[in-house]
């Protein structure tokens, strides 16, 4: 883990630093202001379209690459990814990892976050940490929009979207465990993030 | 290494992004407004207009912006097809200019009847004047009326175009609701250009969602002057799978420009539509006009033909220096006049606006549109391109390999997906521009 994060400061650092690739094509706020009327202004969502404020900026290049290749099923943003080269994609994941992420007001069941949070930390927090507010390797998952974060896990889990095996061994165990619900219940408690 | 280290990592190297392009903008934040404070009026307050001016004040706190519109309250024309299936409330597509003001922006309720470009001032119906550095026009959309014979603005009480949202929604709202079981619902879209190309087909596949759940022996009649309007597969596929399209049966008809579609006059008086070969009789008729640049840009001289043409990196006027003009009033041929498009346009202009004040040469633009229609319950399509500047052709172009439209063969379980996403497209951009 400490090795893996080492090794992102590295790349996230000498990108930062490489000037030349900065100075051409849209500036980082250019580009990223095209993305507000979907995901809201500065990132931060008011809707199902997911929140990408805050986002770590590894996971938000790995995340675009994976639309522009197909890997990713989508139902826009394979469309959209395509439109931004991997120098446009480095300026936005910049710009979006420094823009505070404000959590989307939405209704919850508050025995389903209950629930949700005893589940989280003894199956998320070491990854999604801080209640899931800390970025490790994805965006923040609390202050999500729940609806988004119900697709999420039904792409999932019909593979089409690739999750990291520490995350599916979790996640079954999970349901294992606790039954169906349980994705439910963990999605309610991200919910009530405020 | 640390999680400390590493968030701030992130703040310093995006913090200093951040700086490097707003450049002198972001040493301009916090100061007070000095003496010499650049004035810039944006007119309209429209999509284009209220993100002109929101993002121009969020850019550099030493210009004065001053927004002008007659209206208190603006209805969008996204998401008003839904009030028309009654699906939505005809507030929920309200919005006002207190977070324009909240965000320091001067917001005057006025018509503006004039601008004298030579002295840079704009005068108002209520005697005002104000004068800028710099103006941004978003007038949006004129009807040509002269274009079909016995339409006008009263012929528009009886035969609504509700192409500007608000009043003309509502009243065709409530004739739908008064219509019979069985009666004929007739909308006539104009020829191209137009505001929201796939809206007028969006609309009938919303009025036909009303009429299948309450008056399910009703009929919807397109009459239209084109061959092919947007979507055109996605929309033929989604009123088969829906409303029965293409069988005796259908509740949606289309009659093509090459069929006689194209609209010569009406008859308010006995509900007929005359078309190039046939007439149509509705129990509800909504004309949807050709359409050009809203009269401001005509009255300011700001047009060629029916539209502005503007210089593409900064949307300032071809014909008018200092003035700028944007969204569906300018010619930015390439992108659809959608709402998401003069969002874009705005920031690209107020961006540059920002540059050519400080005397910064205007950076590289981005542009983006995606258009959704839902045409059901949870059945959603899309229209997505990611547009760059050609300067040397002063063209904006849609971005080669990228964008496009809903596959054919998109699922239905995507399908819903879309129209949920056309929901939070509504939310975020809203937000965006009033909020």
């Amino acid at each position: 883990m400490a090795l893996k994060r080492a090794l992102k400061h590295v790349l996230v650092g000498s990108f930062a630093l490489s000037t030349v690739v900065w100075a051409d094509g849209p500036s980082p706020q250019m580009l990223s202001q095209t993305c507000a009327a979907c995901h809201g202004p500065g990132g931060s969502s008011v809707g199902v379209t997911p929140s990408i404020a805050g986002a770590d900026p590894v996971y938000f290049i790995d995340t675009m690459k994976a639309f522009k290749s197909g890997e990713r099923h989508a139902t826009v943003m394979d469309r959209v990814a395509k439109g931004y080269s991997d120098g446009d994609i480095e300026k936005m994941a910049h710009y979006f990892a420094a823009q505070p992420m404000r959590p989307m007001k939405q209704t919850y069941a508050s025995d389903k976050a209950k629930l949700g949070a005893r589940l989280h930390k003894d199956y998320c927090d070491r990854c999604h940490e801080d209640g899931g507010t800390n970025p490790e390797d994805s965006a923040p998952l609390a202050g999500q929009s729940m609806l988004y974060l119900t697709f999420s896990m039904e792409d999932f889990k019909a593979g089409h979207r690739e999750a990291p095996k520490k995350m599916k061994r979790k996640v079954q165990e999970m349901l294992e465990e606790h039954g169906d619900a349980a994705v439910e219940a963990v999605i309610h408690y991200y919910g009530s993030k405020r | 290494m640390s999680k400390l280290s590493r968030r701030n990592f992130i703040k310093l190297t995006g913090g200093a992004v951040g700086l490097g392009a707003l450049g002198g903008c972001a040493a301009g934040a916090g100061n007070s407004r000095s003496a010499a404070a650049k004035k810039v009026v944006v007119i309209g307050g429209g999509p284009g207009g209220a993100t002109a001016a929101k993002t121009l004040a969020s850019l550099d706190s030493n210009v004065e912006v001053t927004l002008i519109e007659p209206n208190r309250t603006y209805h969008t024309c996204f998401m008003s097809n839904e009030v028309l299936a009654g699906d939505r409330s005809i507030d929920s597509i309200a919005f006002g200019y207190d977070g324009l003001r909240k965000r320091g922006i001067n917001v005057v309720h006025d018509l503006v009847t004039g601008i004298d470009a030579k002295a840079r001032k704009v005068t108002t119906q209520g005697g005002a004047s104000f004068s800028y550095d710099r103006a941004i026009v978003a007038p949006g959309i004129d009807f040509k009326w002269e274009a079909i014979d016995g339409y006008g603005p009263e012929a528009a009480e009886r035969m609504p175009h509700a192409w500007k949202a608000g009043a003309q929604t509502v009243t065709l709202r409530k004739q739908l609701e008064a219509m019979r079981d069985g009666g004929t619902v007739i909308i006539a879209p104009p020829g191209n250009p137009f505001r929201c190309p796939p809206g007028p087909y969006e609309r009938a596949s919303q009025i036909a969602w009303y009429l299948k759940r309450h008056k399910p022996r009703s009929k919807i009649l397109i009459i239209d002057p084109k061959d092919k309007f947007s979507k055109f597969g996605l929309f033929n596929q989604g009123w088969k799978r829906l409303y029965g399209y293409g069988t005796d049966n259908s509740m949606i008809e289309w009659v093509s420009g090459a069929a006689g579609g194209k609209v010569e006059s009406v008859d308010v008086g006995t509900m007929t539509v005359n078309a190039a070969v046939e007439s149509f009789k509705g129990d509800v008729v909504n004309i949807i006009p050709p359409q050009k640049a809203g009269k401001l840009a005509f009255v300011a001289g700001l047009t060629k033909g029916d539209w502005c043409p503007i210089n593409k990196k900064t949307f300032e006027s071809l014909i008018h220096p200092n003035i700028h003009v944007l969204g569906d009033a300018s010619v930015a041929a390439g992108m659809p006049k959608s709402g998401y498009s003069a969002n874009i346009q705005a920031k690209v202009c107020a961006m540059a606006v920002a540059d050519m004040l400080n005397d910064r040469e205007p950076g590289i633009p981005s542009y983006q549109n995606t258009c959704y229609s839902v045409l059901g319950e949870d059945y959603g399509i899309s229209v997505s391109f990611v547009y760059e500047l050609d300067e040397k052709e002063n063209a904006i172009n849609a971005v080669k390999g990228a964008g496009g439209l809903t596959p054919m063969d998109a699922s239905s379980a995507a399908l819903a997906r879309e129209a949920k996403y056309a929901h939070g497209w509504f939310n975020n951009i809203t937000h965006d521009i009033f909020g």
